[in-house]
């Protein structure tokens, strides 16, 4: 338990350290970092994970689909399937999904990054030459996959919708257009804002949990492989146990 | 009398309840090569991560040109570090940017220097090593000794003050570590730089150093000239360099790592 405090406050030091990096840099009149290389991580992160997402959540929303279709239809309320897939993905799906997806391919990529730069001394060599390695290899990471998950919660609707949308033509003779109006209609604005909120934070969780397992790596390649390992792990528990605060506090603040 | 550029003293480091260093005093003097010898795991690298300020003693003081390094502010700390530069046991060139960028990164992220200029001073640099025409490749695509020589150069880039070398020679073959030697050597006569070499490759140390100091179990238990050394009463230094154990132990027992 207080190792895991230890940790806890660690991660919150990297991101105030990071922050403050920044700052001193910003004061200066100059950029926190090179943009190129926050391009580049935004490339690796958001680009990159693109197929990845779309794909999970295309058969997800088919499947999601398919099964709640057909308990529905023994009601007659096959309509509600468009609905309840868009409510479902833009409030808790799209953002879950996306947030363990990006653990495991993005997360693991910049712990195992950042765990070879510290074990091959690379990283004290920059702090060796006076520059902030926080806002060098920190910053850039943090910031591309922050913004960019909700991007990928977008794309992760998108897809689920339209894998919904082909059984809803196929097996419950949904028209395309009746499609979009059903969702249109089930989807109201605080869900698409939770969903980007939720997804906001997610991105900022797997970032700095990623970075710090990959800054706090010791005993070589053994050890880039162990933090790696629990870098996903612990970044999947932490945005599964951040979605069940964030929807208890949403619940209470709009009992809906 | 010549300025003293590192002052350490009464430095003591305990690192996960271990003492690593105990009691060390220690000036280097401007434009001196100091070469601080002993066994792997003695604590040799742990002195110059307190110089730099990547370690802070337990207690002590360590100066750096008559700054206490372990008192100062992260950003005062950065500002003194860009005097000083260190080359790496495994050189630490930054994996993912090519010859040119590790050489650029510090005056590009530290300093206005116009981008022409700083391209004219990684060719300098590189040429002062021996690298000509090497700016486009990766530390990937280089040979260790190529590597340590790069490094070199970054070192150089930003004109320091002192130069900490962490077992320049380390995995070089002996060809090799003799250019790294004739390096360092004339490094520091041609820019006039303060050196402190970390190594326990007696050769190098008896070719580069203008002093040497000997570690044992987080102590300094000598230093002089080169020529005092070789002829030095204590038996743990004449062993070390005779390259004998000076124990029935210490020749059964392996070295703890770094």
């Amino acid at each position: 338990m207080l190792n895991a405090l230890q940790h806890l406050g660690s991660i919150l030091w990297l991101l105030v350290d990071t922050a403050r990096e920044m700052m001193d840099r910003l004061r200066r009149g100059k950029l926190p970092f090179r943009l190129s290389q926050f391009f580049d991580q935004t490339d690796r992160t958001g680009v990159g994970s693109v197929p990845l997402v779309a794909m999970v959540s295309f058969f997800f929303g088919l499947t999601m689909a398919l099964l709640t279709g057909y308990q529905l239809r023994m009601f007659g309320q096959e309509n509600l399937v468009p609905g309840l897939v868009a409510v479902g993905f833009s409030r808790e799906l799209g953002p879950l999904l996306s947030g363990i997806m990006i653990a495991a391919r993005v997360g693991a990529s910049y712990t195992a990054e950042l765990g070879t730069m510290t074990v091959s001394e690379e990283v004290e060599a920059i702090e060796g030459m006076g520059i902030g390695p926080r806002r060098l290899l920190v910053a850039p990471r943090l910031i591309a996959v922050t913004l960019l998950t909700p991007c990928l919660v977008v794309v992760s609707n998108i897809s689920a919708l339209v894998g919904t949308a082909l059984v809803c033509k196929a097996q419950f003779n949904v028209s395309g257009l009746g499609f979009v109006q059903l969702v249109l209609e089930s989807l109201v604005f605080r869900d698409i804002v939770s969903g980007v909120v939720k997804s906001l934070v997610f991105g900022m969780l797997v970032g700095l949990i990623a970075c710090y397992k990959g800054l706090t790596v010791k005993g070589g390649a053994a050890g880039v492989g162990a933090s790696t390992t629990q870098s996903v792990v612990q970044a999947i528990v932490a945005v599964l146990g951040f979605d069940t605060m964030i929807n208890i506090v949403i619940v209470a603040l709009f009992e809906t | 009398m010549s300025k003293v550029v590192v002052e350490i003293s009464n430095v003591k480091l305990s690192l996960g309840g271990k003492e690593i260093l105990r009691d060390i005093n220690l000036s280097v003097e401007e434009g001196e090569r100091l070469v601080v010898l002993g066994q792997s795991g003695c604590g040799k690298s742990t002195l110059l991560r307190l110089i730099l300020g990547i370690l802070r003693p337990t207690s002590g003081s360590v100066k750096f040109q008559g700054h206490e390094v372990p008192k100062m502010g992260r950003r005062k700390l950065n500002l003194l570090r860009q005097r000083m530069g260190m080359v790496y046991q495994y050189s630490a060139l930054i994996s993912s940017l090519n010859v040119r960028d590790n050489l650029a990164l510090a005056l590009e992220e530290l300093t206005p220097t116009p981008a022409d200029e700083i391209d004219k001073m990684v060719k300098e640099k590189l040429s002062l090593v021996g690298m000509d025409g090497t700016e486009e490749k990766m530390p990937a695509e280089l040979s260790g000794g190529m590597k340590k020589r790069v490094s070199l150069a970054r070192a150089l880039m930003m004109k320091p003050e002192l130069l900490l070398y962490d077992e320049p020679n380390a995995g070089l073959d002996p060809v090799i570590s003799s250019v790294i030697d004739d390096l360092m050597i004339s490094t520091a006569e041609q820019t006039g730089t303060t050196s402190i070499i970390v190594t326990h490759e007696l050769e190098s140390a008896f070719k580069v150093a203008t002093r040497i100091a000997m570690l044992n179990e987080g102590e300094i238990i000598a230093h002089g000239t080169p020529e005092e050394f070789r002829n030095h009463s204590d038996s743990r230094v004449s062993n070390f360099v005779k390259g004998q154990a000076s124990s029935p132990s210490q020749s059964t027992q392996f070295p703890q790592t770094q």
